[in-house]
């Protein structure tokens, strides 16, 4: 069967389902394109050698009850897989191979699926455009010296050019509905404590959740009907009555209301945004779901409040980072010589700029002022979307203020770059979910990306609303291969 | 220095100070693992060998609460009198260090699980109220080994993660023996609760010590310093006394005292500055956002309530009712759970017509003397309680002497053994046939006629010579109260 890797997930595994693929087929297939595809950067780790026996091993004895069965898949690396190197994309865990297996790649592994290997990502997942790895910039496969997004931007990287039929990443501010909208693929952020933390190298613990990303809607609610579990090893995971989100899928979303905030219409943002807004209001509206102006007052406080809340717990979560037990090392005089030296070198620039922040904001004399205030302002966006969601079932917004922008473009001015993570730093903020759906090409023919927020727990709500307005948008990502010799 | 009406002052030529003390006692919880981890406690196993990959602060590693640990702690306050506060929140407290894994310590910093209680102490000039200002739960770290090489320090995680209660006293403690007093009640509460070993030798208990000095009669309080992480009362006690005079050494000299860290060198007996208050760390306390507030519910919190065994002060009520002890033996029973355990368990093996003031005795005097020669606790007695009931009833129902007794309990020593099977098979029976003793003296008068009317004749102390003769003629089994009366009417 030709054309492998431009099938879907569902595809692939109805295929493997009916015999008509082998796993060792699909595994192989991916394996070549990846190959192919070393220009986009994507993988920091290929396990393919691995992954190829693996898939042998499955098609000897296939199970085919499981939900992704002999399905090759990369992952984001910040997910701890056993006995592979993960490095968070950072150098200070260049040399780390864990002992242990992330929960939600258990999850995955679990269902039959394998590792293809560990994808690129911003280091500790604090960046908008995969511009911070040690491991190097990803190219965008919608063009050349385009940035993914980040901090997912492998993940995103490698889903759009096909390289996995679908993967994972984590999401602490847009991290993963950011690169998705900027290469045209679908990505959910869960309600946070819907997927585990175990296992997944943490940034800013109150803020991340794990997610899947994917070519469509319905592989994504597959992937996360697989990676949603309750988990007693994760004290913020949360036993809530989960969907069986593939199989609940439905385009009907008559009568849902959806609200369009008046607040996410930004100062500056560009006039092809706000039409692909609108353009997505006309669809829910085609689909019979009811549209109502509605008000989030506190939003332009969520990008301070998000920079000084994730800061913080990432200037603790990351000093456990201290050459000490596991990581890179340097020599040192002594013990706070090593430190120095060790956190200088191990971190890039972008890391330990957050870390100073997130350690000033903390700091004795500022902490009142910064972290404590940052955690009032939190609890007031978090009570506006209660307001808003006594009137409405969702709410429809832009991805992002822009389409993907060049490698470089903003690698000099931080705050132009968080700027990227308005839309969807509100939702980290509230614990909410959210997908980002892609819904058109701007001049460029670069995608656009316009994001579903739900209730909490109510991921079977957004991803229908995504469901039937993929339906109508029909959307089509335009991939050259350029980087393909 | 004076003690005059048991106060502990210093003095200065014109000048008297008081001295104000609080402790912060750091507790180890009793429990098989540790607080946010499943490993094991135990003390004393190889390094390295009870770490998790949460101890070890391995990345995405999660703490999960040890609802056990809740318990000893909310048990603990109960035992101390204090507020159960249904909600807290445990805090990262941020510092680096080699053998703190996670860069940080999990402890609980604006909403601690136990609010205000109180302990009572029993000093000899009366009781004295002690207040606890809060009770809270964090981790320990790990053990830095500073003295295996020259060039390199080791780093043991076995510890690192235990569960600590810090339990922080009011400062209401005005002298070393208050302290020392204070202490041991703690130890005592918790051992009875079952909450923790308090074992100083292991580090299970351990106290930073916050002292002060004022004129006499002031009622602010001067500027403190903070001695930290001092693991013995003695040392404590010492330290103390150190730093109480030091400061009033400085005042005396128109100098002022500088709050800060001290350590206490155990071989000089000195305090010394670790560091100042500008030199204080900033710890950035802020909640750790991998737990969730700890919230415990009315029911939670009555059930652990209605399952507090008997503590100390209410034992020591019931042992003076009950046993009409005195307060003094009362307190001395049940300072030790275990001696408590032991002095209970020889009045119920007493049966009926039993003698407690006599089992008091002698567990105070022949079997403490022997568990201090031999270094023994009283869990480890060489005497059950059984037999040493036994034994007391041997003597009260008139079976043996009390002196015979003594030489009963040396031979019991020896593997416990039964008194009765030592009276028995050695002879020791104690003669009271009154018949027979009456031949005895008969005897023994006859022999020592002279002696016989001198007595008569006034010399009175010749009597315990007659007695002396009747024990000997009958190898000390003789009924030393049936020789007094059967002599007495036999020489009049």
């Amino acid at each position: 069967m030709s054309d492998i890797t431009k099938q879907s997930l569902t595809e692939l595994v109805v295929n493997i389902k009916d015999k008509k693929l082998s796993s060792t087929e699909v595994t192989k297939a991916f394996i070549d394109r990846s190959e192919k595809s070393k220009e986009l950067n994507a993988y920091i780790t290929e396990d393919f050698t691995s992954a190829l026996d693996k898939a042998k091993k499955f098609d000897q004895k296939p199970n085919l009850d499981l939900k992704l069965p002999g399905i090759p898949m990369a992952v984001k690396d910040l997910f701890c897989t056993k006995d592979v190197k993960t490095t968070a994309g950072s150098k200070i865990l260049n040399n780390f191979v864990p002992t242990y297996e992330s929960t939600v790649t258990d999850n995955i592994w679990r269902e039959g699926a394998i590792l293809l290997g560990k994808l690129n990502c911003d280091e500790f997942a604090m960046g908008s455009s995969n511009e911070t790895s040690f491991f190097g910039n990803v190219q965008n496969p919608i063009d050349k010296d385009l940035v993914p997004g980040g901090s997912s931007g492998g993940s995103a990287s490698a889903v759009a050019g096909q390289l996995t039929p679908i993967t994972i990443g984590t999401d602490t501010g847009g991290s993963i509905r950011q690169p998705a909208s900027f290469t045209g693929t679908v990505g959910l952020k869960p309600t946070y404590g819907s997927c585990s933390r175990y296992g997944i190298v943490a940034f800013a613990s109150s803020l991340d959740q794990a997610g899947p990303m994917a070519q469509n809607v319905k592989d994504c609610a597959l992937l996360q009907e697989v990676i949603s579990t309750y988990d007693p090893k994760d004290s913020t995971s949360i036993d809530f009555k989960r969907n069986q989100y593939s199989k609940e899928l439905t385009n009907n979303i008559k009568g849902k209301k959806i609200g369009i905030p008046k607040e996410y219409r930004v100062d500056g943002m560009p006039k092809e945004i706000e039409d692909l807004w609108q353009k997505g209001i006309q669809f829910v509206k085609d689909c019979g779901a009811e549209t109502i102006d509605i008000s989030l007052p506190h939003t332009s406080y969520a990008l301070p409040t998000y920079y000084i809340v994730a800061p913080a717990e990432a200037s603790s979560n990351l000093a456990r980072y201290d050459g000490v037990k596991y990581g890179f090392r340097a020599k040192g005089e002594n013990l706070i010589d090593m430190y120095e030296k060790t956190r200088s070198e191990g971190f890039g620039a972008e890391v330990q700029r957050r870390i100073m922040i997130g350690t000033y904001v903390l700091s004795s004399g500022y902490y009142d002022a910064y972290y404590l205030k940052a955690q009032k302002v939190r609890k007031l966006i978090k009570n506006d979307f209660d307001e808003a969601y006594k009137k409405v079932d969702a709410i429809l917004t832009p991805s992002t203020p822009s389409s993907a922008f060049k490698i470089g473009e903003k690698t000099n001015d931080p705050v132009s770059m968080y700027l990227n993570d308005i839309f969807t730093v509100p939702v980290n903020l509230a614990g909410l979910p959210g997908i980002s759906i892609p819904a058109g090409h701007d001049s460029k023919g670069y995608p656009l990306g316009l994001q579903i927020i739900g209730k909490a727990f109510d991921e079977q709500n957004i991803l229908n609303i995504a469901f039937a307005m993929e339906e109508k948008i029909n959307f089509k990502n335009k991939i050259t291969d350029w980087w393909i010799k | 220095m004076s003690k005059k009406n048991s106060e502990y002052l210093i003095n200065r030529k014109d000048n008297q100070y008081e001295v104000v003390i609080g402790l912060e006692v750091h507790a180890q919880v009793l429990s098989e693992s540790k607080l946010f981890s499943t490993s094991a406690t135990k003390f004393g196993a190889e390094p390295n060998t009870q770490v998790s990959l949460v101890d070890a602060a391995f990345p995405g590693m999660l703490p999960v609460i040890n609802e056990f640990c809740v318990k000893q702690a909310i048990k603990t306050g109960i035992g101390l009198n204090a507020k159960i506060n249904k909600r807290s929140v445990f805090d990262r407290k941020n510092y680096f260090y080699a053998d703190l894994p996670q860069g940080y310590q999990i402890s609980q910093f604006k909403d601690p699980i136990v609010g205000e209680g109180k302990v009572i102490l029993d000093m000899p000039e009366g009781q004295k109220e002690v207040g606890i200002e809060r009770l809270h739960l964090e981790q320990d770290a790990g053990k830095s080994i500073h003295d295996l090489d020259p060039q390199n320090t080791f780093v043991d995680l076995n510890r690192s993660g235990v569960a600590l209660m810090e339990i922080v006293s009011k400062p209401d403690l005005r002298s070393p023996d208050e302290v020392s007093a204070y202490i041991k009640k703690l130890r005592s509460i918790m051992r009875y609760l079952g909450t923790c070993d308090g074992n100083m030798q292991e580090g299970s208990l351990r106290a930073d010590v916050n002292v002060s000095v004022r004129a006499k009669g002031s009622k602010d309080f001067g500027t403190r310093c903070e001695i930290k992480n001092v693991n013995s009362i003695k040392f404590m006690q010492m330290a103390i006394e150190y730093e109480a005079n030091r400061q009033v050494d400085l005042i005396e000299e128109g100098k002022s005292i500088d709050q800060e860290t001290r350590l206490f060198d155990t071989k000089k007996n000195e305090t010394r500055s670790m560091r100042s208050k500008e030199d204080a760390h900033d710890y950035r306390y802020f909640p750790d956002p991998d737990l969730l507030p700890l919230e415990v519910s009315n029911e939670f919190i009555n059930n652990l309530k209605n399952n507090i065994p008997e503590l100390p002060d209410d034992k020591k009520k019931r042992f003076i009712d009950e046993f009409k002890l005195s307060a003094y033996e009362a307190t001395i029973l049940v300072s030790d759970i275990d001696t408590a355990k032991y002095f209970e368990e020889v009045v119920a093996k007493m049966g009926k017509n039993k003698d407690i003031k006599l089992a008091v005795n002698w567990i105070t005097g022949e079997l403490f003397a022997v568990l201090n020669n031999k270094n023994l606790e009283i869990s480890q007695s060489p005497v059950s309680a059984k037999n040493l009931a036994i034994l007391v009833n041997l003597i009260k129902n008139g079976t043996i002497s009390g002196k015979i007794a003594k030489t009963v309990f040396e031979l019991m020593l020896d593997g416990d053994k039964d008194p009765q099977k030592i009276v028995e098979e050695k002879g020791l029976k104690q003669q009271s046939d009154p018949k027979a003793i009456e031949a005895l003296i008969d005897k023994i008068i006859n022999d020592n006629r002279e002696k016989a009317i001198e007595y008569k004749q006034g010399k009175e102390k010749l009597f315990g010579f007659f007695v002396g003769q009747a024990m000997k003629a009958s190898g000390g089994k003789a009924n030393p109260q049936l020789i007094n009366e059967i002599l007495k009417k036999k020489l009049q």
